[in-house]
């Protein structure tokens, strides 16, 4: 899956364990039984397993264990909030520091993708076909697990590279390109087409693949950051939260990033479009965010490493009117907000900020119209599933962003990746139904 | 501050803790360096005809993180010429009049050549020789060592010859490659030994190398069984000098020996009968400074408990050794979780259930969360869940007999049916 080399935009988030404290960690493991790191894994990796397979040597078995539950494996050993999941439930926290999960499993995933080998092989063929919308990682979840079950998948990316949110969306620093791609080449290496460049509804209907394939994962993820809705926000300098990310990976820069860059939201994608203003230069970066910092979506260590990139933050705001010069962004226009989370703005209480740029990322549009070619029911794009991950259509499944509620909370790689293999369990045995 | 002396069948040290006869006492250098750190005594490296070593001679066992819980060795006695390692004893002697040094020896099993280097070592006034029965690995192949301490007999023919030419006292160091220690412990005490050193290495062979299948240690691609010690071999240690210590015919004193890296160690084996103790991995792993924590460790014990003097503690644990035969069976102890301390690792619940008596029980309190409890009525008191439990004082052992009545197995014999 060959592309343009990605900019790291410097170093990474934190820096992979040195072999000294792989052997330290590993084997300050308990090795729970019925471990809560595992319970608190949304993708059930059987943490004490992989880290007993790294103290013993074995890192072919670590690697299989984290990868078998975790087809995103590598990418969530960097951006899942451990001390959210596996390693906030640690049996040493609090009176001591937690196992570093997360780096542990980013050991042993980074020597797998050094060593190259292929840890899994197509399952018996089942003459079944299942057509995957959207290359992300639920869908490359979906595809991953399907493919191992034996049925043939072709995954629809409308994308020019596979990989979705973990390709494009998210900094370098937290999780290069690279490992994005070479999870869904993983898939690949299954015998699953991966069609990059085809949009469905666009390059093809979803009449057509409900036509030809036997069994459908919806997997689109969500869309463009929407618009503020207020004046100014069609002058340059206004950028799409992701569009910038995306921009910064590719080509290391962004053209018109001025000194102040004011990011709007107070989620994981307006952090990492504040460190990355700031990894571009630009001098003064602050969020803005429309109510007080303890109902930020971001995650507390992600704050935290925002500051640590001197990044600013304003709670109780929210933005009224971008102002403009010639075109350009000159000014942002703000009124605070009641302290009390309802997120109303004080009368009264507006001001005026100069900034060069304006970063919105404010959450991600839905596919609505994609559900609909599917005859899917959903709720303002989100579509509706069971817990299996079946929408209404007996045929059509959906997994990830798309059928994730809005601050549901639960929007993370790990949670895209359970819901994809959950699917992929649903299909095989919805496609095996009555063949037993 | 306690007496911390000790006086091992006449040899006075300022305290009890001794360099074993092993690499850390090859030299005047570094038995110099052992006593400016404080140690109390040195036993020489073996002295005898000088050898030729290999080298790739030591190798190491760890427990996960942690370095050479064990070591093994295939190095031989000294190969140093016999008057460079007299002249740099005499030094040291000179240097630390205070410090006993103990020549520890090995020849041919003939009445001559015993006599022989008894009296060439002991004209430069050291406090006392200690025979090498022990050593499992090279010098047996040559009849001498372990080939010697394996055969009660020897053992005792040679403390006769070599307590017939010396003048100061004389320890036998014993094998623990042998059945039952005891027999040599006893030929020792019948040849005249002032006092016996226990234990020697135990017969090992280290590893075995994954990739290249070379044994190790490996000296160009072969190895040969070497000699184990350090803290893996300490619980062995422990019952070879509790087993001599309570033996009748065993009557001489014993100079503790086996894994032995800290105070704690010490204390223990002075209980266990020890008059007081040599050490050698502990110092290869981590050098001679240990000595201070070891003085320090010991001091701050006794001056805790108010004992004037560390011979007060030596055999007194030494009663409570005794025959399976001869253990109350009707004392009877229960685990206890303290869910207060509890982290729920469950690792006490997968103990107890794949290896012991599948008595304990994961319930969920009326919050939610998971508490872990003994079934204390089939709870056999084993202790496993107590030991794999990673937090101290959290799993505790209950007594819950009635405390007054004492069955034993004997006794249950000695009941006419």
């Amino acid at each position: 899956m060959a592309m343009k080399p990605t900019f790291a935009l410097g170093p990474p988030m934190a820096e992979p364990l040195a072999p000294l404290d792989v052997i330290v960690e590993a084997n300050r493991c308990l090795n729970c039984y019925d471990a809560p790191c595992t319970r608190a894994c949304p993708t059930g990796i059987d943490i004490p397993r992989f880290i007993r397979r790294i103290a013993s040597g074995d890192k072919a078995g670590a690697a299989r264990t984290i990868m078998d539950a975790n087809p995103m494996g590598a990418s969530c050993a960097r951006v899942c909030p451990t001390e959210e999941l596996c390693e906030g439930a640690c049996v040493y926290t609090p009176d001591a520091p937690a196992i570093r999960i997360g780096q542990l499993q980013q050991h042993a995933t980074d020597w797998l993708m050094a060593d190259g080998r292929a840890l899994f092989s197509p399952g018996t063929p089942s003459g079944k076909r299942v057509a995957v919308v959207g290359g992300g990682p639920a869908g490359l979840s979906a595809a991953r697990d399907l493919a191992r079950l034996g049925h043939q998948v072709t995954v629809f990316e409308r994308d020019d590279l596979p990989g979705g949110l973990n390709t494009y969306g998210i900094v370098p620093y937290r999780l290069p390109a690279e490992v994005a791609l070479w999870e869904a080449e993983q898939v690949r290496r299954l015998g699953v087409d991966i069609r990059t460049g085809v949009a469905v509804g666009t390059g093809v209907a979803a009449a057509e693949l409900l036509a030809e394939y036997d069994a459908i994962v919806i997997a689109c993820g969500m869309g463009r950051v929407p618009h503020l809705g207020i004046p100014g926000e069609d002058a340059g300098g206004v950028w799409d939260a992701l569009d910038f990310i995306r921009r910064a990976k590719e080509d290391g820069a962004v053209p018109g990033l001025g000194d102040t860059v004011a990011v709007i939201g107070g989620g994981n994608t307006a952090i990492d479009a504040a460190t990355a203003s700031k990894r571009l230069g630009a001098s003064s970066v602050t969020m803005f965010y429309r109510r007080g910092a303890e109902r930020m979506t971001a995650y507390a260590f992600e704050i935290e490493f925002a500051r640590s990139e001197g990044v600013e933050f304003r709670h109780c705001v929210i933005p009224k009117r971008i102002v403009t010069n010639e075109g350009r962004v000159a000014g942002l226009e703000l009124i605070r907000t009641d302290t009390d989370g309802s997120a109303r703005p004080i009368p009264g209480s507006a001001y005026t900020i100069p900034v060069d740029n304006v970063i919105r990322a404010i959450g991600q549009s839905r596919f609505a119209a994609l559900l609909d070619a599917f005859g899917v029911i959903h709720e303002h794009g989100v579509a509706v599933v069971d817990d299996d991950m079946r929408t209404n259509q007996p045929r059509v499944f959906a997994a990830g962003d798309c059928m994730f509620r809005a601050g549901a909370g639960d929007a993370m790689v790990v949670e895209a990746a359970e819901r994809g293999k959950t699917a992929a369990r649903s299909i095989d045995a919805f496609l095996r139904e009555g063949t037993a | 501050m306690a007496d911390l002396s000790s006086n091992l069948a006449g040899i006075r040290s300022p305290n009890p803790f001794w360099l074993a006869s092993a690499p850390p006492t090859n030299s005047g250098y570094q038995v110099m360096r052992a006593f400016a750190a404080g140690w109390g005594g040195a036993v020489w490296k073996t002295l005898g005809e000088p050898i030729v070593n290999v080298t790739s001679r030591f190798a190491g066992l760890n427990a996960g993180a942690t370095k050479m819980i064990g070591m093994n060795n295939i190095e031989l006695i000294t190969d140093r010429p016999l008057d460079d390692n007299l002249r740099e004893i005499a030094a040291c002697k000179a240097a630390y009049p205070d410090r006993p040094i103990v020549a520890s020896l090995m020849t041919g099993c003939t009445q001559r050549s015993w006599h022989e280097l008894v009296n060439a070592v002991q004209d430069v006034a050291v406090d006392g020789f200690e025979l090498n029965f022990g050593c499992p690995h090279g010098m047996s192949e040559r009849g001498m060592g372990s080939a010697v301490g394996q055969d009660p007999a020897l053992v005792e023919q040679i403390t006769r010859w070599v307590k017939e030419a010396a003048r100061v006292p004389v320890i036998v160091k014993l094998t623990p490659n042998i059945t039952d220690v005891r027999y040599t412990a006893r030929a020792a005490a019948r040849g005249g030994a002032d006092a016996i050193s226990l234990i020697n290495t135990l017969n090992s062979l280290m590893g075995v190398d994954l990739d290249t299948w070379n044994p190790i240690p490996h000296v160009d691609g072969k190895s040969s069984h070497g000699g184990f010690c350090g803290p893996a071999v300490k619980p062995i240690a422990l019952n070879m000098v509790g087993e001599c210590a309570r033996d009748p015919q065993v009557t001489v004193p014993i100079s503790g020996i086996g894994g032995i890296a800290t105070w704690r160690d010490a204390v223990e084996f002075m209980l266990m009968g020890a008059t007081n103790v040599q050490v050698c991995t502990a110092v290869m792993r981590d050098g001679f400074r240990i000595v201070a924590d070891m003085i320090e460790g010991l001091n701050n014990y006794l001056d805790d408990r108010g004992i004037a003097s560390v011979a007060e503690i030596v055999g007194k644990t030494v009663p409570r050794f005794v025959d399976w035969n001869d253990l109350n069976l009707d004392y009877k102890i229960v685990a206890r979780i303290d869910p207060a301390t509890c982290i729920n690792c469950n690792r006490c619940w997968i103990a107890c259930e794949d290896a012991a008596h599948q008595c304990i029980d994961r319930l969920v309190d009326e919050t939610g969360a998971s508490v872990l409890e003994v079934d204390e009525e089939h709870c056999v008191g084993c202790n496993l869940c107590s030991m794999v439990c990673p937090v101290d004082e959290c799993i505790t052992m209950v007594r819950v007999d009635d405390g007054e009545s004492v069955h034993t197995w004997r006794e249950r014999l000695s009941v006419p049916s």
